[in-house]
């Protein structure tokens, strides 16, 4: 049993973790992610991929609207950015994978800070519904700037290769997207240690005393802005390696509800919060298919009712953890562990 | 530059604007009563429709009969979203409660995917098909119809709003809800009121829509265009939302005749980037001072 860590500096409080025993959890969960890629089927290797995907773009999200209070509908139009951007380069200049994720992420970044000027005069709700008009904006660039983007059929890029190796499949992809990913959001974590995290906080809580204590709102919403679609943007140029096909109806405007979904089921305003929630959802329709494929025998048209199904499914999810666990899975998984902390006693 | 061309797309495009009006004055409703941002107004648009579907082709029954019966259900269905999900997110900040109706949104796509499956499916028709005519100028007796039940059902809410008592009640509510509620007034009912009234003609209007364009489970992208005239408009304001309507309808029109379909969105899109830059809070809303 344990009650709780006496902490006795100020370095000891900031840190990321605060026991020894987390630090061990964590070098098992990286021993996982190591020999995860030698015994797993393509199948699971290509779920795992598409999971750090979308991890690294809800923690990217989470930074704006978990960390920052500025709710977002147009980070799927940002990943677009970051694809266009790797496809149109690794297509006409064929510069290195890494050149290629760094210079999507910040053409991204540049999008979105366009997108952040309204967010001083515009607060709130209206906020989210002038990314969505962003979203529209984007979509249209995306299908009709034929010379750049290839118009409606998209672009359709070669497999990249990094020091030799060709990526073209899950196995390979996955020592490239995992990393960048684990990368991106031990960066995000330690973000909020700095004080550009702590002014980002601070903003959500209240903007107008965040400004009356010094902060810069205009620099640091466009800041939240551009630090968010970098990671939109560089999910996006992982997103283009691994499908290689960049077309106007891969960045949808649900996928941003997706990501907004995403962190609202996994927890707004933490780290874990994003990396569970994204898995989560993205693993949700797989497990559907799942029982669908499963259900067939007795259901003949089980596979017609997928698609009504995970829609329903996906509604449900969002509407169920706002009203009865506003916090998300990463309070769940809090609650777990202080349950055997805390065990024989009950908390 | 063909002015008959010109004058005929802008009567669609009006006609089109008159059924924004419709649906932009239920998401007004809500908002003045409950404050609530409600994304699901364009799937809630598509529920009428397709109830109206259900028992007007599905089961038969005669026109008038559908109709009232789809009304009466909208209602019903108004209320329980209020009583299920939006009473108990009362007090949880308005972000909460926006992403929530974007799930319930999802989650109506779902049930009507289920029941009435993924295809587009044409409405029986209801509305006069002979062709209008507006001196030289051709209209769509259907458009023509369709913004004339319209225009009667806003001038109906409008009166209703002004003198009715549960009217008054909503804009005492509106105005200041500690001061409503200390007069009397029931507010939790009013607020159930504005849904029930808000879900009724947004099924009204879906029923319109549907009988012009067919209806479809991914209809609900006339949301879409609805949140842009209620933003252009001012969230909390039931003319703004009238004028935006038939401002917003004309330009989708215009734009869609003159610089071709995909402009639409685009363009409606940038009229909303434009009037959110000069006044944030609408042509018509109201400007809201911020205290600590």
């Amino acid at each position: 049993m344990r009650i709780g860590t006496a902490k006795e500096s100020y370095a000891a409080d900031e840190s990321l973790f605060d026991t020894a025993v987390q630090w061990r959890w964590l070098l098992v969960f990286f021993a996982l992610l190591l020999i995860f890629p030698f015994i797993a089927t393509p199948y699971w290797l290509f779920m795992a991929c598409l999971v750090a995907i979308n991890v690294a773009s809800a923690t990217g999200l989470n930074i704006l609207t978990g960390y920052t209070g500025l709710v977002s509908l147009g980070q799927a139009a940002f990943m677009g950015v970051g694809a266009y951007t790797v496809a149109w380069l690794e297509i006409n200049l064929g510069t290195p994978v890494l050149v290629n994720l760094v210079a999507g992420g910040l053409m991204a970044g540049a999008a979105g800070m366009l997108v952040g000027v309204p967010s001083l005069r515009v607060k709130g709700l209206y906020l989210a519904i002038a990314t969505i008009a962003a979203s529209v904006i984007f979509h249209f660039i995306f299908a009709n700037w034929t010379s750049v983007t290839g118009g409606v059929s998209g672009l359709t890029m070669p497999p990249g290769t990094i020091f030799g190796f060709t990526l073209d499949e899950p196995r390979d992809l996955y020592w490239l997207i995992v990393p960048i990913t684990v990368l991106m959001v031990i960066g995000a974590a330690n973000l909020f240690r700095t004080r550009i995290g702590r002014a980002f906080i601070a903003i959500r809580d209240r903007d107008i005393s965040a400004e009356v204590l010094g902060i810069r709102l205009l620099r640091f919403k466009l800041l939240s802005f551009a630090l968010s679609s970098f990671y939109a943007g560089v999910a996006g140029g992982l997103w283009a390696y691994f499908f290689r096909v960049v077309t106007p109806e891969s960045f949808p405007l649900l996928m941003s509800i997706f990501f907004l979904a995403a962190i609202i089921v996994g927890g707004m305003g933490s780290i874990l919060g994003a990396i569970l929630g994204a898995a989560f959802m993205t693993m949700v329709p797989e497990v559907l298919k799942m029982v669908v494929n499963w259900l067939s025998p007795w259901l003949p048209d089980a596979v017609a009712l997928l698609s009504p199904v995970r829609v329903m499914v996906f509604g449900a999810l969002i509407v169920g953890f706002l009203l009865f666990e506003p916090q998300g899975l990463a309070e769940m998984w809090r609650r777990l562990r202080r349950q055997f902390h805390l065990w024989p006693f009950k908390t | 530059m063909d002015w008959l061309f010109f004058f005929e797309i802008s009567l669609a495009g009006l006609g089109t604007g008159g059924l924004y009006a419709l649906t932009g004055l239920a998401f007004v409703l809500i908002y003045k009563a409950t404050r609530v941002i409600n994304l699901a107004i364009g799937e809630l648009l598509m529920l009428g429709a397709y109830l109206f579907f259900g028992f007007a082709a599905g089961l038969a029954l005669p026109h008038w009969m559908a109709i009232l019966l789809t009304l009466l259900l909208a209602a019903v269905v108004g209320g329980g979203v209020e009583r299920l999900f939006i009473r108990p997110m009362l007090g949880e900040s308005p972000i909460s409660v926006f992403m929530l109706t974007i799930g319930l949104g999802s989650i109506l796509i779902g049930v009507v995917e289920l029941i009435w499956g993924p295809n587009p499916q044409r409405l029986p028709e209801f509305l006069p098909t002979t062709p209008l005519f507006l001196g030289e100028a051709y209209l769509s007796s259907k458009i023509a119809a369709a913004f004339a039940a319209a225009a009667v059902m806003v001038v109906a809410f409008v009166l209703v709003f002004r003198f009715w008592r549960g009217g008054v009640a909503l804009r005492a509510t509106a105005s200041d809800q500690a001061a409503a509620y200390s007069m009397g007034i029931n507010v939790p009912q009013v607020f159930s009121l504005a849904w029930v009234v808000a879900c009724v003609i947004a099924a009204a209007a879906g029923m319109l829509v549907g009988a012009i364009g067919g209806i479809a489970p991914t209809m609900g992208v006339f949301g879409l265009s609805v949140l842009v005239v209620v933003i252009v408009g001012g969230l909390d304001s039931v003319f703004g939302a009238l004028v935006a309507g038939l401002l917003i309808g004309l330009l989708e029109a215009l734009a869609g005749a003159y610089l071709g379909g995909e402009y639409k969105l685009l363009a409606t899109f940038s009229l909303l980037v434009v009037v959110l830059m000069l006044r944030p809070y609408g042509l018509f809303g109201t400007h809201e001072i911020e205290r600590l």
